[in-house]
């Protein structure tokens, strides 16, 4: 997806030169991104890699050191956040525990003037998009953590954002419900058509939920794509280990093993395992062979997860599916042959 | 933990010899208000109303309670205001000498009272040249009754952290909308626990009052000071210390009953 030039009505943020210190620390450190309006847009990284922090910047939580953040084209870095046409969904939720459900979710529409027949009617309604209309009384106190994070996404909606900000909202959940929430989400995002920027550390809910992904190391973004680019060609070896996994050939045992000079990265299930009597090793054909030893086996339950040691030098990891009945038979200390596509192979800077 | 009997009866025994001390001597005071006998003997020969009687006659006891009760009230008012507004200060926003501001605030609660006593009165009379009188007693009070105040409602705001307000700013609210409608209304029982243990502080306050009463103010503690060793007065002060007692304790019990039901609620 080509970028959308600065102040296009499409693009629903600009970050320009976004930059944030605390102290000696650099949270986010020249940030340039564009997020067209519509889009699933993912901040990926580990915790201190400053997605959550661009994420305050663009809610008005945060002063920027510098650069500045655009909303529809318009410059808004130095307003407060209840200037700013953009709503949170918080990672603790941030539910009022003085005010009922319904009040929480009007809350938006109540600071706005909304007389109280028509917010509550509209608050109504966006608990009913999440399924909860009927715990409209109740305390945030009295709910389990999936119905806060869907009152906190209600009342996040209910005032119409242009953006939408998540901060790690599924976190707390537990894995049934996350898988549940996040095919709700995309169903919601879709519904509403408004732009949701989504923080995780998760590269799995990343991958499944979003349009494009940025992935964030030390306050700057290290590659931007969309899922499929960055799983597939992840051009640096932080991202190729960060998002998925990745066995990593470097300049040395590439040089052994392909004849090439430079660092390289295999998905685990691009490989696959051979006997050592069934398969001759060498390359043929666009095809690596690569003769080693297993040195463990972990069943997986879809499947087994295999450490081979390469004869060649360095270690693989081999993700083989058990699909059509067939039982992995390698077992430890048995000779294989890996082999794998030399199109699998990324290249990496 | 399991204590052996030998252990617990130990315990107990000693608890029961602590609080015995403790409330004895209040308990006497109590009997003796209703003691018959002008010079107290003991034990008491009979029950009488006279010195409650006398002592609602008494105009100086009277307006003693008046003075004590508007220094109280007066104090924990500049206490509410000022504890809050420096508590939302100090933990929500960044600046600096920040926890030098912070220390400063609590300290003069640590400082001995006849100290601070000392200090403002020489800082009314001779720095800046103010009579001393009632403005001045809630001046002083309200410095330590601050405290209680900034305390409390220092606790109230850390555990609630700060993402409530920044959801109301997110939401559309502005400041002053985001204190009336959230943080208000969490503060309340904080507010009220604070106010309460600083009423309380102010109004059994001797030895600062001392120093920045001046002669015509005169509050509960320094009429009991004045009146305990004048002959005829004694069953009176009497009386004027139960009232004394059960006007401390029951905002203390309040207190206490409010920050526990909250943090039951929690």
């Amino acid at each position: 997806m080509p970028l959308t030039p600065a102040g296009s009505p499409s693009a629903a943020i600009t970050l320009r030169g976004l930059s944030k210190h605390f102290g000696d620390t650099r949270a986010v450190d020249g940030v340039d991104l564009d997020i067209a309006d519509g889009e699933f847009f993912s901040m990926l990284g580990p915790s201190g890699s400053g997605k959550t922090t661009v994420l305050r910047l663009v809610a008005g939580f945060e002063r920027a050191t510098a650069g500045t953040v655009e909303l529809a084209g318009e410059d808004v870095t130095t307003r407060a956040a209840f200037d700013r046409d953009v709503t949170t969904v918080f990672q603790d939720y941030a539910l009022f525990p003085h005010m009922s459900v319904l009040d929480n979710v009007a809350y938006g529409l109540r600071v706005r003037g909304v007389g109280k027949d028509a917010r509550r009617k509209q608050a109504l309604e966006a608990l009913g998009t999440v399924q909860l209309a009927h715990l409209k009384d109740r305390r945030p106190g009295q709910l389990s953590g999936g119905q806060r994070q869907r009152v906190a996404l209600a009342r996040s909606i209910v005032v119409r954002p242009k953006v939408l900000l998540l901060d790690e909202p599924l976190g707390a959940l537990d894995l049934k419900l996350r898988e549940q929430m996040q095919v709700e989400l995309k169903q919601l995002q879709r519904d509403l058509g408004i732009t949701f920027v989504f923080v995780t550390h998760d590269q799995e809910e990343a991958l499944t939920l979003s349009d494009r992904i940025a992935v964030f190391s030390d306050g700057r973004i290290v590659q931007l794509g969309t899922p499929r680019e960055i799983y597939e060609h992840p051009t640096s070896e932080y991202v190729a280990s960060f998002v998925g996994t990745s066995n990593i050939f470097d300049a040395a045992t590439s040089t052994r093993l392909l004849g090439r000079d430079a660092t390289h990265a295999l998905r685990p299930e691009k490989i696959s395992l051979s006997g050592a009597d069934e398969v001759d090793p060498g390359t043929t054909d666009g095809v690596v062979r690569a003769p080693g030893v297993v040195t463990e086996s972990i069943y997986l339950g879809t499947g087994h997860r295999i450490h081979v040691r390469l004869d060649a030098g360095g270690s693989l990891v081999v993700l083989e599916q058990s699909t059509g009945g067939r039982v992995a038979r390698e077992q430890r200390g048995e000779k294989v042959v890996a082999s794998w596509s030399l199109d699998d192979l990324v290249t990496l800077t | 933990m399991i204590l052996s009997s030998t252990v617990r009866r130990v315990l107990v025994a000693l608890t029961g010899l602590v609080l015995l001390v403790m409330y004895l001597p209040l308990v006497v005071v109590v009997i003796n208000s209703f003691n018959p006998s002008r010079t107290l003997t003991w034990p008491p020969t009979g029950v009488t109303l006279e010195w409650w009687r006398r002592a609602w006659e008494s105009e100086g006891a009277r307006d003693a309670v008046v003075s004590s009760v508007e220094v109280a009230v007066a104090s924990t008012v500049i206490a509410l205001v000022l504890g809050t507004l420096m508590s939302l200060a100090l933990q929500r926003y960044r600046f600096f000498g920040k926890s030098s501001v912070n220390l400063l605030v609590i300290l003069p609660i640590a400082l001995p009272g006849i100290v601070t006593g000392i200090a403002l009165n020489n800082a009314f009379r001779g720095i800046l040249g103010i009579q001393l009188g009632i403005l001045t007693v809630i001046v002083a009070h309200a410095t330590f009754c601050i405290v209680t105040v900034f305390n409390n409602v220092q606790a109230r705001l850390r555990r609630m952290g700060g993402s409530f307000e920044e959801a109301s700013a997110d939401l559309g609210a502005g400041v002053w909308t985001t204190f009336r409608l959230v943080t208000f209304p969490q503060l309340r029982s904080a507010l009220l626990a604070g106010g309460l243990l600083a009423f309380a502080l102010s109004f059994d306050e001797i030895i600062v009052t001392t120093f920045t009463a001046g002669a015509g103010t005169t509050t509960l503690p320094i009429w009991i000071l004045n009146n305990l060793f004048r002959p005829n007065q004694a069953p009176v002060v009497n009386v004027v210390a139960v009232v004394l007692i059960l006007v401390s304790i029951l905002p203390i019990w309040l207190a206490q009953k409010l920050s526990g039901d909250t943090e039951a609620l929690r």
